[in-house]
């Protein structure tokens, strides 16, 4: 006997029952579906403004840090904060179309390359598919806009999210996830990114940046 | 791992006199309660929350076989593979076989409890290939060949000074020769060690929080990002979990998340929550060729549909243990195997028997912290009572316990003679010397008052002369 057939013969056995079948596998198979919501908590509602003062807030609080900008100002904002942190002004970025509607080139003294990250590489800029205001979080999805190790390798990741990018709880999320890549299908990692890389192994005291970026700068951009 | 759950007193004789342990578990006991309950406050929404996360993981576990061959399908479809071990050794034989089919050397590994309950390592080793842990706690005690002690803090019995040693130790050969002596430098010393390892590693084994159903995906909750780097940069990625770890909608993993970084580490959410779907797609810049997911069984489907069942919705979060006052004297090694505290006073016996971990049970209070705080409501006294009443069946129960219990029944059963008794038992106490308010020493109680005073019964004789003498008898 196969060990699949050993574990849910023993499930079953346990149960008390063959195969699920009728009124109780279609309302099971209604339930993956369905994806009915459970409990959504009152902060992930509210207008607009609200949702993104929302966000503003838990990002902070998670130890992000989020600059308001407009479109226009996107580049130099970036190279505003680079100066700030003593960083150097060169950047992995990732290769998101979206990122394109920004003026880099006015910028010339930021020295982009776009593609996959290497080890040295100190900044990463990325877009992102969207910003969960509940708790501040980004989300990152992989694809062809988006490689995973952009977000995790460099030190310092900032991220360009568009405030009709912001929703309200994570269940807003899936459904976008939905809408854009079917029912049921997911893309292969969707990241869900609170705040930078941490660690609390040593007596329990909190240090940032263990393994993935020290610092997340979040430009949420006005359109 | 080999268990020494059996050797519990031992193991306590040994915890409670060890300065380093005493001095990180006096952290843990203020750190984590507190977060928890500050994160709890945060959220109006938490006792509904809490509620329902129990609701879901109920409904899982009693549609277990049809969620999972829904999780299998999905994961099929993708291109990516599904192994069910029924035991420990298949799970491990599994693993292998794809690192050898991967011609692997090194693979990188996110803590996974799963892991250290088939003692994945061990095997791996034995057979050439080099597991490296990733998640620092994790690392630390693989370099100090230590089991975990906690299940999200797996380091939480060290100190910075025993880390800082380890490190000398182990990265001297590797060029770095300051011993350290800041947090921010152990951490970023680890970084650039891990670093190297990630970047060569040929596979990367991680654990799963959560498989969903509805799409296949396999959850990761990390706060290093280790688990990530560890899914992303190996060319194989195998992800090994047990098989009641399976909900059915995104839905509801949102709903369980809710409840899980809060009651572990008070977090809103934890740094990286990851969803892992299948191999990397044709038009993926990164990402590995090959996902496997291992789905372990070791016994846990004999007890679906007993007593037992509730403690199948664990999500480990850990806050039994942050919350337990017998965790807190002892720490997590004094357990004896890979699951401490109230969850692994409930587990261990399930999973490698109650003759080896019948004293466990018993290593609690039942003061109800652990059931209180548990965010699926588990109702952990109620489990360990029942291992309790297991193991005085089979009278694995020692003979002094079961005559001390034989005695007190004795005269439970005839109240006039149980009041004189006490009574004589209460005036003979006051003669040791009733003017200190404590014993440290007293015959026959020497395994109390060895690491702790004994409290001296209080002027007024026994609870039932006072509750007389009070009129408490009377409605």
């Amino acid at each position: 006997m196969s060990g699949r057939e050993q574990i849910l013969g023993t499930i079953r056995r346990s149960l008390k029952r063959d195969a699920l079948s009728g009124a109780a596998r279609e309302a099971a198979e209604a339930r993956l579906r369905q994806h009915p919501v459970n409990i959504v908590p009152a902060r992930a509602a509210g207008t607009p403004d609200e949702r993104l003062r929302t966000f503003e807030h838990w990002a902070t609080f998670n130890h992000a840090t989020v600059a308001r900008v407009a479109a226009a100002e996107v580049p130099q904002a970036v190279a505003d904060y680079l100066t700030s942190n003593n960083l150097p002004a060169r950047a992995v970025m990732a290769p998101d179309p979206a990122l394109d509607r920004y003026d880099w080139g006015g910028r010339p003294l930021l020295e982009l390359r776009r593609g996959l990250p290497l080890d040295a590489d100190r900044v990463a800029i990325t877009g992102a598919l969207a910003g969960i205001a509940e708790t501040g979080t980004l989300v990152l999805a992989s694809g062809p806009a988006h490689p995973t190790s952009i977000h995790l390798l460099p030190e310092t990741h900032v991220a360009v999210l568009r405030e009709a990018d912001v929703v309200g709880p994570m269940e807003e999320v899936f459904d976008r996830l939905r809408a854009r890549y079917g029912e049921g299908v997911m893309p292969r990692t969707v990241c869900t990114v609170t705040g930078p890389s941490r660690t609390g192994d040593i007596e329990q005291q909190l240090e940032l940046g263990a393994h993935g970026p020290r610092r997340l700068h979040i430009l949420l951009v006005g359109d | 791992m080999q268990s020494t759950a059996h050797a519990f007193k031992a193991n306590v004789g040994h915890a409670l006199v060890d300065d380093n342990l005493q001095q990180s578990l006096a952290i843990l006991k203020v750190g984590f309660s507190e977060r928890r309950r500050q994160a709890a406050e945060r959220l109006p929404e938490f006792e509904a929350l809490r509620d329902r996360a129990r609701d879901i993981k109920n409904h899982a576990l009693a549609h277990l076989d049809f969620y999972l061959e829904a999780f299998e399908a999905k994961v099929t479809a993708l291109g990516g593979h599904v192994h069910w071990a029924p035991t420990a050794a298949d799970a491990r034989a599994a693993v292998l076989d794809i690192c050898r089919r991967a011609g692997a050397r090194t693979v990188t590994k996110s803590k996974s409890m799963i892991a250290e309950e088939i003692a994945l390592n061990d095997h791996l080793e034995a057979h050439g290939i080099e597991p490296v842990e990733t998640d620092l706690g994790e690392y630390i005690i693989q370099l100090r060949r230590e089991p975990p002690s906690h299940i999200i803090a797996p380091a939480v019995h060290l100190t910075k000074d025993q880390v800082a040693d380890t490190f000398l130790e182990h990265h001297r050969k590797l060029g770095f020769d300051k011993r350290l002596t800041e947090r921010n430098d152990l951490v970023a010393e680890a970084r650039q060690v891990l670093r190297r390892r990630f970047l060569e590693a040929d596979v990367g084994i991680t654990g799963a929080n959560f498989l969903v159903a509805e799409t296949g995906s396999s959850m990761l909750v990390t706060n290093e990002g280790n688990a990530d780097l560890t899914n992303t940069l190996p060319r194989v990625h195998v992800v090994i979990a047990s098989i009641e770890k399976v909900i059915p909608t995104l839905e509801d993993a949102a709903t369980l998340l809710r409840v899980l970084a809060r009651s572990a580490t008070g977090q809103e959410s934890a740094s990286y929550t990851t969803f892992n779907t299948g191999p990397r797609r044709p038009d993926d810049p990164d990402g590995p060729a090959e996902y496997h997911v291992v789905l372990l069984d070791n016994g846990r489907s004999s007890v679906l549909g007993t007593q037992m069942q509730d403690m199948l919705r664990c999500i480990r979060c850990g806050a039994c243990m942050n919350h337990c006052p017998v965790y807190g004297a002892i720490g997590g090694h004094a357990y004896g195997w890979v699951y401490p505290g109230p969850i692994g006073a409930v587990l261990t016996p399930q999973l490698v028997g109650v003759e080896e971990a019948g004293n466990l049970p018993n290593a609690s209070t039942f003061c109800g912290r652990c059931e209180s705080v548990c965010p699926v409501r588990i109702p952990l006294p109620k489990l360990m009572r029942h291992w309790r009443e297991r193991e005085f069946e089979r009278h694995l129960t020692p003979a002094s316990v079961r005559q001390g219990l034989a005695l007190w029944a004795f005269l439970a059963r005839r109240p006039q003679l149980y009041r004189r008794a006490t009574g004589i038992a209460n005036r003979m106490l006051a003669l040791f010397g009733r003017a200190d308010g404590r014993y440290g020493w007293l015959p026959l109680a020497r395994g109390w008052t060895r690491h702790r005073d004994f409290p001296a019964p209080q002027a007024g004789g026994t609870f039932h002369a006072q509750w007389k003498a009070r009129g408490g008898a009377r409605r």
